[in-house]
C-alpha cells in the first residue's frame, strides 16, 4: 500500500548530506583550494563575477567549489549573497581609454595607434587536446615580452571613426540618474541603461545564441569589430566630504566596441552605428553577444522595423536574466499536487461529456 | 623561391587532418559542386580543431584536395602575414607536413578569406574560399526551408527587388561586399564577404574556385572557364569601388588598397591588402631604379 510522503524535512537534510559527499568526491583525491580555482579557473570565475555581478574573485572561486563548478548555481549563490551587501557609493564612470591594457584588437584597421595586441587568447590554438597538461609540475614555456611597454594611453578605435563624424555620435545626454536594475522594476519602454545593465548581467551562452541569430539572418547586422580590449582599469569615488576622486579598487574588463552599418535615415545621414558590450573579467564571448543585442535593441530608436527576437527588448530583458529564467523553469520540480488535481478533474469531466456526446450521435445513427 | 620552410610535422594525426573516409565524402561534393555551378550543395561538415566561422569550410576542402606535392598558400583578408593565415598555414605545416608558400603563381592551392589574389590565376590552381555565410538570400529571408525553393524555381526577384530599392534610396546599390553573382546563368551565389572589387575575378577564371561553409555545411563551386554575372541593372551597372590614390608603398592604382591609421589624429594611408602583389611590386621596383612607383 502507498503511503503518503511525509518527513520532508528528514529527506532534506539527508540531501545537504549527500551533496556535500558529492561535491567532496573521492575524499583520496586532495581537495580544490579557493586559490587553485581562482588562479587555474580563470574565466570560469570571470563568468560568475560577471553574471553575478559581484567584482570578488575569492567569493566567485568559493561560489564556483560550492557548485560542483556549475556556473549557473555558482552566479545564482553569488548574486543572493550580493543582496545582504550594503550599497557604500556609485563609482565614477570608468575610463577604458586609460585602461592598462592586455589585449586590444581591431577587426577594421589593419594597424592603427598602439598597435594590435594579441595577449592571451585560444584564437589561433589549434584546438588539439594537449596532453602534455595530463602530467603535473612541468615546466611552462614563457611568453617574451615586447621591447617596450605599450603606451600608457592607447586611443579607442571607435573614437578615430567619431573625430571624423562617420560613426552615430554617442554621448550621455547628461543623464545624472543611471537606471538601476538591481533596485528598480523593469521598465518599458526600456531605456539604453536599463538594457545594458540586463546584458551585462544576462547569460552568456542564451546572449550569445541571440546575437548569432542576428548575424543568421534574423536581423539585418553585420557587425564589424571596431575594437575588442581587455585589461585593468581603476575605479573611483567622490566621496562627499572630500569632493574630489579616490581610487577604490582595479578591476578587470572587457570591453567591445561593434560598428554596424546603417544606410541613415529621413532625420540622419548616412553612418555607422554602434554596439557596446562591457564585461567584469575576461569574457570575450560575453562582450561581443553583449555588444550585438545592444545594437539589435536600438531598431526601435533608428527607425528600424523590430521583426525578430534580439530586436525585441521586451522578448530580451525578460528571457536573459538566467537567475530568473532557471528559478521558474526549475520550480516546475516542486509539487504542484493542487492546481495538478484540479486540471486532472477538468479533463475527467470532459472527457466524460465527449463521451457521451459520442455515445448520443451513434445511437442516433443507428436509429435512423 | 620564397617558400617557408620550418617544419611543424605532427606524425599523430592523418595526412592533412582528416580521415581518408571523410576526405572521399568532401571529395565526392566537391565533384557534385563542380557539376552544378553555384548550388550549395549539403555535406557532413565535421568538427575541426578552429572555431567554426574561422575557416573551417575551407580548411576540409583544403585537406581533401591537397597532396604531398602541393604549394599551398592561405591568405586572410589578401594579406599572407594575418593572424588568422598564419594559424591555418601552420595547422597545415603541423597536419600535412607540405610546403607552403606566400607566393600566388608558385601556389597550387590557395585557401583565402575575403579576397581574390591581384595576380592571375592559372589553370591547375585551386582558389578555396572560407565562407561565413554561404546562403545569398538569407538577408531576405531568414528560413532555409523558403530559401531552398527559391533557388529551385530560379525566383531571384526578390534579391533583385532589393538592389532596385537601394537605387530608390541612395541613387546607386550600396552592397560593398558579399555581392551577389549569377553562376553559369542558373544559380545565384554568395561569392562570401569578398569586395565586389574581386566579383569580376571570379568570371572565366582558369583557376578551380571552391567555397566551403563549415558551420552552416555547405559547399558549392565555379568550374574554370565559367561565366559569373554580378547582378545589376541596364540603367545601373556593376561597378567596382576605386580609390583616389595610389598604394603607399608599391605605387599601384589598381589594386584592392586598405586603410591604415597611422597616428592619434585620424591620419590614415592607403596600402594593397594584397601582401604578396604588394611585395612583389616593390621588389621589382627595386630591380629597376630608374621606373620606381610607376605603373606597369
Amino acid at each position: 500500500m502507498y503511503v503518503a510522503v511525509k518527513g520532508g524535512e528528514q529527506a532534506i537534510l539527508n540531501t545537504h548530506k549527500l551533496i556535500s559527499e558529492t561535491r567532496r568526491g573521492d575524499p583520496e583525491i586532495a581537495e580544490l583550494t579557493l586559490p587553485q580555482i581562482s588562479e587555474q579557473l580563470g574565466l570560469a570565475v570571470d563568468r560568475v563575477m560577471a553574471e553575478g555581478s559581484v567584482y570578488d574573485r575569492q567569493l566567485a572561486a568559493l561560489a564556483l567549489k560550492q557548485a560542483q563548478g556549475d556556473a549557473m548555481e555558482a552566479i545564482f549563490l553569488l548574486r543572493a549573497y550580493r543582496t545582504t551587501l550594503p550599497r557604500i557609493a556609485v563609482s565614477e564612470p570608468i575610463d577604458t581609454s586609460r585602461m592598462a591594457i592586455r589585449r586590444r584588437i581591431s577587426a577594421t584597421f589593419k594597424d592603427l595607434p598602439g598597435g594590435q595586441v594579441l595577449g592571451p587568447t585560444y584564437d589561433y590554438t589549434h584546438r588539439l587536446l594537449d596532453f602534455a597538461l595530463t602530467a603535473e609540475g612541468l615546466e611552462r614555456v614563457r611568453a617574451v615580452p615586447a621591447a617596450e611597454p605599450l603606451d600608457q594611453s592607447v586611443p579607442r578605435v571607435v573614437d578615430l571613426l567619431d573625430d571624423e563624424g562617420v560613426i552615430q555620435e554617442e554621448n550621455d545626454d547628461d543623464q545624472e540618474e543611471v537606471f538601476d536594475l538591481t533596485r528598480q522594476p523593469k521598465s518599458f519602454p526600456a531605456g539604453r541603461d536599463q538594457r545594458l545593465q540586463n546584458l551585462a548581467r544576462a547569460d552568456e551562452g542564451f546572449l550569445l545564441g541571440l546575437a548569432y541569430s542576428t548575424t543568421r539572418g534574423y536581423g539585418f547586422n553585420h557587425p564589424f569589430v571596431g575594437e575588442l580590449r581587455l585589461g585593468e582599469v581603476t575605479v573611483e569615488i567622490v566621496p562627499e566630504e572630500l569632493g574630489f576622486p579616490i581610487v577604490v579598487a582595479e578591476v578587470t574588463v572587457t570591453e567591445c566596441q561593434m560598428i554596424n552599418s546603417f544606410r541613415g535615415s529621413a532625420e540622419q545621414p548616412p553612418q555607422f552605428t554602434r554596439g557596446y558590450g562591457l564585461t567584469f573579467g575576461h569574457n570575450e564571448g560575453k562582450a561581443m553577444s553583449m555588444s550585438l543585442v545592444d545594437r539589435a535593441m536600438r531598431a526601435r530608436e533608428l527607425g528600424e522595423d523590430v521583426r525578430y527576437p534580439a530586436q525585441d527588448e521586451e522578448f530580451v530583458l525578460s528571457h536573459t536574466d538566467n537567475v530568473e529564467a532557471n528559478g521558474l523553469v526549475t520550480h516546475y520540480k516542486l509539487p504542484h499536487y493542487v492546481d495538478f488535481q484540479a486540471e486532472l478533474q477538468l479533463v475527467r469531466q470532459l472527457r466524460a461529456e465527449y463521451e457521451a456526446a459520442r455515445a448520443a450521435a451513434q445511437t442516433r445513427e443507428a436509429a435512423e | 623561391m620564397r617558400s617557408i620552410t620550418t617544419n611543424y610535422s605532427d606524425d599523430g594525426y592523418n595526412f592533412a587532418f582528416l580521415d581518408e573516409q571523410t576526405k572521399r565524402m568532401v571529395r565526392r561534393t566537391l565533384l557534385k559542386a563542380l557539376s552544378i555551378p553555384g548550388y550549395q550543395v549539403p555535406f557532413g561538415g565535421r568538427e575541426m580543431p578552429l572555431a567554426s566561422g574561422w575557416g573551417t569550410g575551407g580548411i576540409q576542402i583544403t585537406a581533401s584536395v591537397l597532396g604531398p606535392n602541393d604549394r599551398l598558400k592561405v591568405i586572410d583578408q589578401g594579406a599572407d602575414d594575418t593572424t588568422n593565415a598564419v594559424s591555418i598555414r601552420r595547422f597545415f605545416q603541423t597536419v600535412a607536413d607540405i610546403s607552403v608558400t606566400e607566393s600566388t603563381e608558385e601556389a597550387t592551392i590557395i585557401q583565402t578569406r575575403h579576397r581574390v589574389p591581384e595576380a592571375p590565376l592559372t589553370e591547375g590552381q585551386i582558389l578555396v574560399y572560407q565562407v561565413p555565410e554561404p546562403e545569398p538570400l538569407r538577408k531576405l529571408i531568414p528560413r532555409e526551408s523558403e530559401t531552398r525553393k527559391m533557388h529551385a524555381y530560379a525566383e531571384y526577384g526578390a534579391m533583385q527587388v532589393t538592389l532596385y530599392e537601394n537605387i530608390a534610396r541612395f541613387g546607386r546599390i550600396a552592397k560593398t561586399y558579399d555581392y551577389p553573382a549569377m553562376i553559369n546563368g542558373r544559380f545565384l551565389m554568395s561569392p562570401s564577404p569578398i569586395p565586389k572589387f574581386d566579383n569580376p575575378k571570379m568570371a572565366n577564371n582558369p583557376a578551380i574556385q571552391f567555397w566551403g561553409a563549415g558551420r552552416e555545411k555547405r559547399i558549392y563551386a565555379v568550374p574554370p572557364y565559367t561565366s559569373v554575372r554580378s547582378l545589376d541593372f541596364d540603367d545601373h551597372p556593376f561597378e567596382v569601388q576605386t580609390w583616389q590614390g595610389c598604394c603607399a608603398l608599391c605605387g599601384s592604382t589598381v589594386s584592392y588598397l586598405d586603410e591604415v591609421i597611422t597616428d592619434d589624429k585620424g591620419s590614415r594611408m592607403f596600402v594593397c591588402s594584397d601582401t604578396d602583389f604588394c611585395n612583389t611590386r616593390q621588389a621589382q621596383a627595386a630591380a629597376q631604379p630608374n621606373s620606381a612607383g610607376g605603373e606597369s
